[in-house]
Order: C-alpha cells, then sequence, then structure tokens
C-alpha cells in the first residue's frame, strides 16, 4: 500500500509539474520545474515497478491502466497548478513531507535512500522561492497566502496513519519558512480526505485523460 | 582489466559526452563467468533519462568485446553522489568548460555551500543563475570576471 500511495504522489506530482513546460515565468524556471518532474517521475517509476513486482503488473500497466478509483496519491499533488505562488507553495508542502517520508524509510529503503537528496533539493527550490514571493511585493505576498490558505486544509491528508508521527517534523520545516515569508500560518479546520482510498477531485480524471490517452489509444505502443 | 571490463568502462555517458561511465563513477562493477557477464550499474538521479542508452551501450561493448551473454542490471544502493566522480574525470570536466563538483567531503564534515571556479578563467567571483541546469545533474553558473556561462555539476 505505501508503495503505491507514495508512487502516486511522485507520479501526479510529475504530471502537473509537467504542465509548467513552457510556460515558466522564466527560462530558468521551466527547466528547474521539468527537472523536478523528472526527478519525481524518476522516483515514481520505480516505486511503481516495485509495486506492480506484487501485483504482477509492470510500472505502464500501473500509470496508464488504472482507472481514478485505483489511484492512492493524496489530493494535494492533484490539484490545479493555479498560479506559481500555488505551485511554489504546494511544492514546499510536498518536498517537505517526501523528504520526511524518505528519510524515515531510507535504513530499510534503497529507492527512498536515493529519493531523499532529490526531495531536499526541491525543498530548497521551493523555499526560496516561498521566501520572495511572501516577502516580495504587495501582489505576490497576497497571491503566495492565498495560495497557503487554500492548500493548507490538504496537508492534513498528508498525515494519516501510518505516517501521523511525520506531522511535527513537517511543522518544524514548514512554519518558520512561512514565518519568515512573512506569510500567516492557517487555521486547522476543514481536511479534505479520499485520496489514499481512492475516493479523488475531479482534477485527477482529466490528468489522467490526458495522461493516459496515448496509451489507451495504442496499447502497448513504445517508442 | 579484462577486455569485456575495459569495452564496458569506455563506454561514454550520453549526456556528458566527455566522461566514461567509469569516470562518472556510475559503473558499479562487471563479473565474468564463463562467457556470461554481469555489469551493475546506478543512476546518478532517479529520472535519469540517458540510462536507457546507457544500458544499451554497455550490453553492445560487452557483446563486441567478446560476451556471449550479458545482463545489465541497475542498483541504487550505495546512492551515487557527486563523490563517486573520479579525479580523472573531474580533470575532464574542468577540460571540457564544465566545472567539478565542489572536492570529496568526508563523512561527517559539516556541508558547504562554495561558489564554483571557472572552468574556462579560473576566477572565483562566479554566480549561480540557476540551480537547475541543461541535465538533471547539472546547474548554471556564470563568471563574473569573464561573463562566460557554464555548466556544473550540482553537488550531490
Amino acid at each position: 500500500m505505501n508503495d503505491l500511495a507514495l508512487a502516486d504522489d511522485a507520479l501526479i506530482a510529475a504530471q502537473r509539474l509537467a504542465e509548467w513546460c513552457s510556460r515558466g515565468p522564466e527560462l530558468e524556471e521551466d527547466i528547474a520545474l521539468a527537472n523536478i518532474a523528472l526527478d519525481q517521475l524518476g522516483t515514481a517509476r520505480l516505486l511503481l515497478t516495485r509495486a506492480g513486482a506484487e501485483l504482477g503488473r509492470t510500472e505502464d500497466d500501473l500509470a496508464y491502466l488504472r482507472t481514478d478509483r485505483e489511484f492512492r496519491n493524496c489530493l494535494l499533488v492533484e490539484l490545479p497548478n493555479g498560479d506559481f505562488a500555488v505551485t511554489m507553495v504546494k511544492l514546499l508542502f510536498l518536498s517537505a513531507y517526501q523528504k520526511l517520508l524518505y528519510e524515515t524509510l531510507a535504513p530499510e529503503d534503497d529507492i527512498a535512500a536515493k529519493a531523499v537528496k532529490e526531495s531536499a533539493y526541491h525543498l530548497d527550490h521551493a523555499t526560496l522561492w516561498v521566501l520572495r514571493l511572501g516577502d516580495g511585493t504587495e501582489e505576490s505576498h497576497r497571491r503566495a497566502q492565498q495560495a497557503v490558505d487554500d492548500l493548507w486544509p490538504y496537508t492534513h491528508e498528508l498525515f494519516e496513519p501510518p505516517f501521523e508521527a511525520l506531522r511535527e517534523g513537517w511543522s518544524v520545516t514548514v512554519e518558520p519558512v512561512l514565518a519568515e515569508a512573512t506569510l500567516a500560518r492557517p487555521e486547522d479546520r476543514w481536511r479534505p480526505t479520499g485520496g489514499r482510498a481512492g475516493v479523488h477531485t475531479e482534477h485527477l480524471s482529466r490528468l489522467l485523460a490526458e495522461m493516459q490517452v496515448l496509451h489507451r489509444a495504442h496499447p502497448g505502443a513504445t517508442w | 582489466m579484462t577486455a569485456v571490463e575495459e569495452a564496458v568502462a569506455a563506454v561514454r555517458d550520453p549526456e556528458i559526452r566527455v566522461l566514461t561511465i567509469a569516470d562518472l563513477g556510475i559503473l558499479r562493477g562487471v563479473a565474468e563467468e564463463g562467457g556470461r557477464v554481469t555489469i551493475t550499474i546506478t543512476p546518478t538521479y532517479t529520472g535519469c533519462p540517458a540510462m536507457d542508452v546507457i544500458r544499451r551501450d554497455v550490453e553492445s561493448a560487452a557483446r563486441r568485446a567478446g560476451a556471449a551473454e550479458v545482463e545489465v542490471r541497475t542498483v541504487l544502493s550505495p546512492p551515487w553522489s557527486t563523490d563517486w566522480i573520479s579525479e580523472t574525470g573531474r580533470a575532464k570536466l574542468a577540460a571540457a568548460g564544465t566545472a567539478p563538483p565542489p572536492a570529496r567531503t568526508r563523512p561527517g564534515a559539516v556541508a558547504l555551500t562554495l561558489t564554483m571556479r571557472c572552468p574556462r578563467c579560473g576566477s572565483a567571483d562566479t554566480e549561480e543563475l540557476s540551480r537547475f541546469g541543461s541535465t538533471a545533474c547539472k546547474s548554471l553558473w556564470r563568471c563574473r570576471s569573464c561573463r562566460e556561462p557554464f555548466d556544473s555539476v550540482k553537488a550531490h
């Protein structure tokens, strides 16, 4: 169950980040977002291959031939990209989570041990941008705060069992970044959930339609 | 080294052409038993798109050197880091205009972000333009002295 949940987090995050390709606010950032997407995709492929070995399925089967109800990713990663602030706040929340999670699993898990360094790099990048946007202009601050307020409720789902112990470490990473960026930490209220059980937002269906269309139209196609 | 080992070690990285996979430190071993060869490699980054090409290249290199049966295995542990780049590899990178990663770290040493020395003019007065570069393992820099932009292998 863990492999599939973490694989799907990485896969769906990769697909969302890849939507920025050729649309980044500047060339360097366009490349950065595509690079991060590539790292996420790399981890997703390794985890899907391992999960598939137990289920008797290939990584392609799992990525391209499951329906939305069979995906186990958290809701946070399937939400639309929104503006650049939404993307960066989402990446901050996600990479802080993935880094902690992979660190916890790393001693006995070679995929996690490999992915942890990449997550640390993503976290650094997201932190730099959240600081710059939050503590930037009036407009960038407004948008960054809106992103934090909108996305915060979705972070609760990340720490559902068996990962409830990680919330504290995550807060220790994320909250000082928000504070330094002059962004207010929202109150804990609404806690949308369901992703780990396959109950997703409508956004996932649309994302999958685009991600899977080629494979479904031409089953087994390879380069 | 046997002929097969030599041939495999000489395979070039498809994205950093000046380096062999042995220089880059992603070749973990070549085991021969009779005509059967097992080659073990590791990725720099999990999503490195060059891995499929490298797999194909090492397999054909081993076959050309006389191996009858070739298996290419990919391992993740211990994870690759820039410490795996050989001294020869570092020299080749610098000569080709790509700044090698900072000197090898000892276990327990404090990680510091050091500035990159310009591979063209040698100046230490450089700035990072982007933490992500033309491939997953590189970042983009510029020299303030000679004004040239250059790639650097990300400290990892």
